[in-house]
């Protein structure tokens, strides 16, 4: 058994031929891929490609319409609910309850997911997203850079080892998204695996580990940040995508 | 096992918690039985004997209205933000969630009731003392039998272009046998005819809800999944 | 298929002509009511074919819930959409036969109760298909209510028997209380009115796939 509870090859994610339907909308049509532990891949691509949908796959929200999906040598449909303790997931929704206050927010979210030491774990995430001196004020008064801050807590209260991102950056104030690239790289270091879905060519490029590119439910570019240049990749991605 | 439930009180808390803070969700079904009670009375000659036998379908009429208003309110805290998505992404049995969801709405209903129904005493002038642990036992399997599929419903129908009109047409045809038995029941209980001819109604309030509970836990994951 | 489809349309349209003549020709007139009652062949018929076709959709809900076929989804509506037709005939024609029978147009009778709620539920179906805008939300969340209406219905028709109770009880009479003659017309109704009810479904099944593919070519 690996670290992370499965049975662990040198990949942690692999992806086969991912297919998946929407009715009659092909929204992926067969991609594979796979990601070692503690990799950071951000995935670029034109709006309507593909992207969202392959973060809510991987994160179990939703089931594909063909290919397979490994954590490990196991197949996602055959995870417990248990495993879903390891993800992460921010997306551009907050997920978080208007009238309640940023302090009630994590505490539901981190008794749903059996956080031990609740109080202190809260106190933690507050400082971490820099928001202690607002923890019992209402989320419904929060600007969206806090907004996004605090669902970024929410998202990390349990600990996930494999976080997912949907465009994070989007609407984010400069403050908000420094916050964000500090976390994320802290995330990195501690070998957390992570997927970020981004239209921001330069802050992905200059976190990430891996680089790919889907344009029309097809992964058209998929490699190693270190064997590609950050100007280069900005001509493959615009000639890849236009 | 244990998770199930603890789950399933994990959203009852954080519901009643919101409601607290907000107030919402009792508010508005408050006001509009209030109305629902008050404008029905115009029905009657004040003091004719033969509102005694609409009494109880005059309460659940208002019961069941401001019920429909408060199912609607309550589902949009869910969607505002998102938040039914993020539950189901919890390392949870979905279907503790649904009746999370179900259990709250059935205790913001019995509040409601529990304060209607004094008003309603007043302005009806209404046994109610006649065989009170029936009543309080047909309100209990009644509002259930009303939260639960009213929550599946408003689920359903929140995703939907005509969310507020939705839940009503979905719900007011599967939910007669449930008011047909509790005016039935509380009919008899309020003017203290012969309780055994009730014991029907009661049964088949059980059934209803037992019937109802098992094939949404059943069906529930499958439907939700995308 | 086709030629399948065209049997069977060939069938349902002899079928109905057959009807036609047991119903109107064969079936002796019946004593009290007169001619007023070969209503009758064509009321009960169509109530048999209302709940069946629900039948139908419940069937298909369960099948789609499990294993995300849209086909059984294109065959749970379009069965939805022919059993309110018939379910609406119902509703005509019990009305049109009471008056004159009973003296009243509508007696809260039970079996026709619940076929009133029958149709409300048959119309949220058909209201939820149109007005829930995703795709593949809509399937799951029909067969949801697919689903649970089809086991409401006996409850419903209980309810309101204990309720209230009129109709005449035909055909637990054993089809006694029924002359042998009626009881063949009938037989004769329902088995044209089945056959009607399959190429219906058939032809509407078939707009449905050939719409789910126009729809991926639009795109």
């Amino acid at each position: 058994m690996g670290y992370l509870g499965v049975k662990v090859n040198s990949s942690l994610i692999t992806v086969d031929q991912l297919k998946k339907k929407y009715g009659e909308n092909e929204a992926l049509k067969g991609v594979s891929f796979s990601l070692a532990e503690g990799d950071f891949l951000s995935i670029f691509g034109p709006n309507g490609a593909g992207k969202s949908t392959l973060l809510k796959l991987l994160s179990a929200q939703t089931r594909p319409s063909g290919g397979k999906i490994y954590y490990g040598e196991t197949e996602i449909k055959d995870l417990t609910d248990d495993f879903r303790t390891k993800f992460g997931v921010i997306s551009h929704l907050p997920f978080l309850y208007d009238s309640l206050s940023a302090y009630d927010n994590l505490k539901f979210y981190a008794k749903l997911y059996g956080v031990e030491n609740i109080d202190f774990r809260i106190k933690e995430i507050l400082d971490i997203v820099e928001l202690t001196h607002r923890k019992n004020d209402l989320v419904r008064n929060f600007s969206r850079g806090m907004l996004q801050r605090l669902s970024i807590g929410r998202a990390l209260i349990h600990n996930p080892d494999i976080i997912f991102l949907d465009e994070p950056y989007t609407g984010l104030d400069q403050h908000a998204s420094n916050i964000l690239t500090r976390i994320l790289k802290e995330l990195f270091a501690h070998r957390k695996t992570i997927l970020m879905v981004t239209h921001n060519l330069a802050k992905g490029y200059e976190l990430s580990s891996k680089l790919a590119i889907i344009r029309r439910g097809e992964m058209v570019f998929f490699k190693d940040k270190d064997d590609v240049n950050d100007y280069e990749f900005e001509d493959i991605y615009i000639s890849l995508v236009s | 096992m244990v998770r199930y439930f603890k789950t399933v009180y994990h959203i009852i808390e954080k519901d009643l918690l919101l409601e607290l803070k907000s107030k919402e969700v009792i508010n508005s079904m408050l006001i509009f039985a209030l109305l629902v009670v008050v404008v029905f009375s115009f029905i009657f000659e004040p003091g004719a004997e033969y509102k005694n036998d609409l009494a109880a379908g005059i309460l659940w009429m208002s019961i069941i209205f401001s019920g429909i208003l408060g199912l609607n309110k309550s589902m949009m805290n869910e969607i505002n933000g998102g938040n039914l998505n993020a539950l189901l992404l919890a390392p949870v049995d979905k279907s503790a969630i649904f009746f999370g969801k179900g259990l709250s709405n059935f205790l913001f209903m019995l509040i409601m009731e529990v304060i209607i129904i004094p008003i309603f005493v007043v302005f009806y002038d209404v046994p109610i003392m006649n065989n009170l642990l029936f009543s309080i036992i047909t309100l209990l399997l009644g509002t259930y039998g009303f939260a639960i599929l009213g929550t599946l419903f408003s689920i359903i129908s929140v995703k939907s272009k005509t969310r507020e009109v939705m839940l009503p047409i979905l719900l007011l045809p599967i939910i007669i046998p449930v008011v047909l038995s509790a005016i039935q029941a509380m009919n008899i209980f309020l003017k203290g005819d012969d309780i055994s001819e009730s014991f029907k109604w009661l049964q088949l309030l059980l059934v209803f809800d037992i019937v109802f509970t098992l094939v949404i836990y059943v069906i529930f994951d499958f439907v939700i999944e995308e | 298929m086709n030629r399948i489809m065209k049997s069977v349309d060939t069938l349902a349209i002899v079928g109905i002509i057959i009807a036609l003549y047991f119903a109107f020709i064969y079936a002796p007139t019946e004593a009290v009511m007169g001619a007023v009652q070969r209503i009758f062949y064509f009321h009960v018929s169509s109530a048999w074919i209302a709940f069946f076709a629900f039948f139908v959709t419940f069937i298909c809900s369960i099948v789609v819930l499990i294993n995300n076929n849209l086909f059984y989804d294109d065959i749970a509506e379009s069965s939805a959409e022919i059993g309110v037709i018939f379910c609406t005939v119902v509703l005509i024609t019990g009305p049109i036969w009471a008056k004159p029978a009973w003296g009243k147009w509508w007696t809260w009778d039970p079996r026709l109760t619940t076929t009133l709620i029958l149709w409300f539920i048959y119309i949220g179906y058909i209201m939820l298909r149109k007005f829930v805008e995703e795709e593949d939300k809509k399937a799951k969340f029909a067969a949801a209510l697919g689903i649970i209406g089809f086991i409401d219905v006996p409850i419903v028709f209980l309810s309101i028997r204990w309720w209230r109770t009129i109709h005449p009880n035909v055909l637990q009479q054993g089809g006694g209380g029924l002359h042998p003659d009626m009881l063949t017309a009938l037989i004769v109704c329902v088995v044209a009115f089945t056959l009607l009810y399959i190429s219906m479904l058939m032809k509407r099944v078939n707009i449905g796939v050939l719409q789910r593919k126009i729809n991926l070519i639009k795109r």
